[in-house]
């Protein structure tokens, strides 16, 4: 499923990376831990995670993931945003804690 | 550079410079899509740079992260100068880490870093002087049928 039908469905918030939306997405990942995401996540995943400083970009385009999600409605830092329209990695913002997005995430890309 | 099949490429790091952690295991990962290399193999030396960088940023004061590919084998190579490691089997052990507070809230400091740097790698060589720095030599093999 595509990014931007991920975002739709679950009416998600498109903070920045705008431009790579139409991006394939193979599954999530859900952590907070920089190692574990570096480590296990795989190409095409959206990442599920509170982490908002801008050492996230870096992670998501080192393993070709296809977005990060932000959760609890946390506001990534300035230099965040900035760096992810520079390296158009899709941040997107929810409102939902980890659990609910990860869930949605599941059934969605499951289904 | 001294032979054509041959690629070798340095990168500086600094420590504590949080804005520019990754530059350098994003350029490694490039520069390998570029000529070629497996994804397998990318992405196993795109997980051990990150974390070597990451230690560098974290706990050292500089680095020099040097690329150097053959036809048959990859190599990484990290000097850092800094603190070095007094115990390094302690180091190496997963969920050892000196992280601060500050950095655990960033979600660093799992303690998986070193030990992932070894896992990814075919041949893996980790040495330090107290009060001097930390030198980390790995090798990843090209061969196909070496692959993990
Ligand atoms: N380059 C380095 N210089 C000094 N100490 C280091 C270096 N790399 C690792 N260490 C030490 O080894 C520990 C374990 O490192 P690592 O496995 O990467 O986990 P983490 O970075 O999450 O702590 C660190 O907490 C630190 O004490
Ligand atoms: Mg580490």
């Amino acid at each position: 499923m595509k990014l931007k039908e991920i975002i739709e469905k679950l009416q998600l918030k498109v903070l920045a990376g705008q431009d790579k939306l139409d991006v394939e997405v193979t599954g999530g990942y859900t952590s907070d831990l920089l190692s574990d995401v570096i480590a296990n996540s795989k190409e095409g995943n959206l990442w599920v995670t509170l982490q908002t400083h801008q050492n996230i970009i870096a992670v998501a385009k080192l393993k070709d993931l296809a977005g990060i999600i932000i959760v609890n409605n946390r506001e990534p830092d300035e230099d965040t945003l900035q760096k992810a329209n520079e390296e158009n990695v899709p941040l997107i913002g929810s409102e939902e804690m980890a659990y609910e997005v990860a869930g949605k995430l599941y059934e969605l890309i499951s289904s | 550079m001294s032979n054509e099949n041959e690629l070798s490429h340095r990168f500086e790091i600094n420590g504590r410079d949080f804005s520019n952690a990754g530059r350098a295991s994003t350029s490694i990962k490039e520069i390998l899509q570029e000529i070629g290399i497996d994804s397998s193999i990318i992405v196993r030396a795109a997980i051990a740079s990150y974390e070597a960088e990451m230690n560098v940023v974290m706990y050292a004061r500089r680095a020099v992260l040097t690329l150097n590919v053959t036809p048959e084998k990859l190599h990484l190579k990290l000097e850092d100068e800094g603190p070095g490691i007094e115990n390094i089997d302690l180091a190496m052990k997963e969920g050892f880490s000196t992280a601060t507070d500050e950095m655990r809230e960033m979600g660093f400091g799992a303690g998986m870093g070193l030990p992932n740097i070894k896992k990814n790698a075919d041949e893996f060589e980790i040495s330090s002087t107290p009060g001097k720095g930390t030198t980390i030599k790995i090798t990843i093999s090209l061969d196909s049928t070496e692959n993990k």
